[in-house]
């Protein structure tokens, strides 16, 4: 196994106590639930999107340290983003995630490339990516890892 | 004297190592390792006698049936049950629990009529009766737990009915260790004119069953929690029952004749036996039970017990740490969250140590749901653990604080 330090990094740890935009949204115009029954995380997506662009994005709900940090590093990465961008990035993420060549840049993001190393984690990571797909698509159902 | 030293050089996989360090097995609830003995079994079936059974006449078949039916015979004796007949093999104790849900349950219940369970159950002692209920009209009726994890004290008496048609509980829960009265629950169902249902998935590699004694309906069990190989279980149920039920499966090996106008059904067991079954899993069970009784149930639960007792007082000491599911009668399991850290979290940085747990759900999500919890992380013990292997885990607890919460 790679270093455990590869996963944990410093920013995870970070965001994993103080995730950012964490809480409820009133003013947002789409949601969407997703679930990971492996680990039981659940989380809420809320985002506010005008003319093709995601103007906020918050988030609720209790998960692992690496899905709470990808949460967070996921909202703080979307703002300002037009829906086509985010599709980039979450392409960008899955392929990074995976372990494949990523072409976009990812920022910030690739503090969780360590995730690839561990492949019972990578739902963990991916699961704040597939909410904002359903988010994008307002899909009803609660999007689930499996 | 048990030497648990001799007895880990009989299970080939406590030698290999994990990421590095030597493997901390402490996930045995989900399944057991397997002794060589059981490994030799199933490798001597395939190399010896493999041969379809019940229906060659040649040697081959014969060795076959008689090793199959050799391992109802280990299965009967261990279990204490009156008759082979009663003896019915299945993948498991999902597979079993679902035979009586559907045989029995179509065949018996009407709207209105309830089944009880506890809100502790593995989802395999769940699902299959909700779908009966929906089938049916039958209504599932829950017996509440307390915040130690054991039964609410009165709340079976007082769900329990004249509607009430059978009861399914588990003997020990996988997600919290509590062991369930179960032999007092059956008395009072009796009683009121109800079946029980025992759940011993997690029972079997602990504690001395004895079906006759208790006078359950029916006891289910898979085998490769028992030290036995996976897609092998076992369903007990009583004579009377098991002619009445109508088969749960179709095909070869059931029927006794088959005609296009009407076919007629082997008898027990073979009723509920269709199709070629798992034979080297059923010898590989049968090697698991000579291996189970040559070293007795009561000596593995006083050593499991020994090492429950020093994990729970560790944990007792290790601030931020909550033992969830404090029953007054625990069997081999402690399931523990820690303040700040996500059970799945736990589970990755001390996999990293060689040490393997489970986290999750642990396939009962109401008992996550009555503690409010996502998840807890699991560790649970087998005849072949050690005490150093519990301070392991501790010190691997240990690290996960360091990393998280320094
Ligand atoms: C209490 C209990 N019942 C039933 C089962 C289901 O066993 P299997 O998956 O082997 O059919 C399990 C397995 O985890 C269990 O712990």
């Amino acid at each position: 196994m790679s270093d455990l330090r590869d996963l944990y990094q410093e920013v995870i740890f970070d965001h994993n106590r103080h995730p950012r935009n964490f809480g409820p949204f009133p003013e947002a115009n789409r949601h969407a639930d997703g679930f990971n029954p492996l680990c039981g995380d659940r989380l809420t997506l809320h985002l506010r999107v005008e003319g093709g662009v995601i103007r906020e994005a918050r988030f609720e709900g209790a998960g692992c340290a690496i899905s709470t940090a990808s949460a967070s590093l996921m909202t703080e990465a979307l703002k300002g983003k037009t829906e086509a961008e985010a599709a980039v990035l979450f392409e960008g993420f899955h392929h990074m995630v995976m372990g494949e060549p990523v072409t976009v840049d990812l920022g910030k993001l690739s503090v969780l490339a360590g995730v690839s190393e561990f492949p019972a984690r990578v739902k963990c990571a991916s699961l704040a990516w597939h909410t904002l797909n359903a988010a994008l698509k307002n899909e009803s159902n609660p999007v689930s890892t499996e | 004297m048990f030497d648990v030293h001799a007895m880990r050089r009989q299970f080939p996989i406590l030698a290999r190592e994990v990421h590095g360090r030597p493997l901390v097995y402490l996930d045995n609830a989900a399944t057991t390792q397997k002794p060589r003995a059981v490994i030799d079994a199933e490798r001597h079936y395939y190399e010896f006698q493999n041969a379809n059974i019940h229906r060659g006449v040649h040697a081959l078949s014969q060795e076959a049936t008689d090793a199959f039916e050799g391992a109802r015979d280990k299965v009967r004796n261990f279990l204490k049950a009156p008759q082979r007949e009663e003896i019915i093999f299945t993948r498991g104790a999902t597979e079993a629990i679902n035979l009586v849900a559907h045989s029995w349950g179509r065949a018996n219940l009407k709207s209105g009529d309830e089944i009880l369970i506890s809100e502790m159950e593995h989802h395999a002692n769940i699902v299959p009766w909700q779908l009966l209920c929906e089938a049916t009209g039958a209504v599932l009726k829950v017996i509440p737990i307390d915040e130690r994890g054991a039964l609410v004290p009165g709340a079976f008496e007082s769900l329990l009915g004249p509607r009430t048609r059978l009861v399914g509980i588990t003997q020990v829960s996988n997600a919290l260790g509590t062991v369930n009265p179960v032999a007092d629950i059956i008395r009072k169902s009796h009683a009121a004119g109800a079946l029980v249902l025992v759940d011993g998935a997690q029972a079997v590699a602990h504690l001395p069953v004895d079906v006759k004694a208790l006078d359950c309906d029916f006891y289910v069990f898979s085998g490769h929690k028992l030290y036995g190989p996976t897609g092998i279980g076992v369903l007990y149920g009583k004579r009377e029952h098991l002619e009445k039920m109508p088969p749960y499966q179709g095909g070869g090996d059931m029927i006794a004749q088959v005609t296009f106008k009407k076919t007629t059904y082997n008898e027990l067991p073979y009723k509920f036996e269709a199709g070629t079954p798992h034979i080297a899993g059923a010898v590989g069970l049968g090697a698991a039970i000579d291996f189970v009784q040559s070293v007795g149930l009561e000596t593995i639960a006083a050593h499991e017990d020994a090492l429950l007792v020093q994990a729970t007082r560790l944990a007792s000491g290790f601030e931020g740490l909550q033992v969830i599911g404090t029953a007054p009668g625990k069997a081999s399991i402690l399931s523990f969250v820690m303040k700040g850290v996500h059970p799945h979290d736990i589970g990755t940085i001390l996999d990293s140590e060689g040490v393997a747990i489970r986290t999750g759900h642990h396939c009962a999500m109401p008992v996550m749901d009555h503690y409010h919890l996502p998840a807890t992380a699991r560790a649970s013990f087998a005849l072949y653990n050690t005490p150093d292997e519990v301070d392991a885990l501790f010190r691997a607890l240990r690290r996960v604080e360091e990393l998280f919460l320094k």
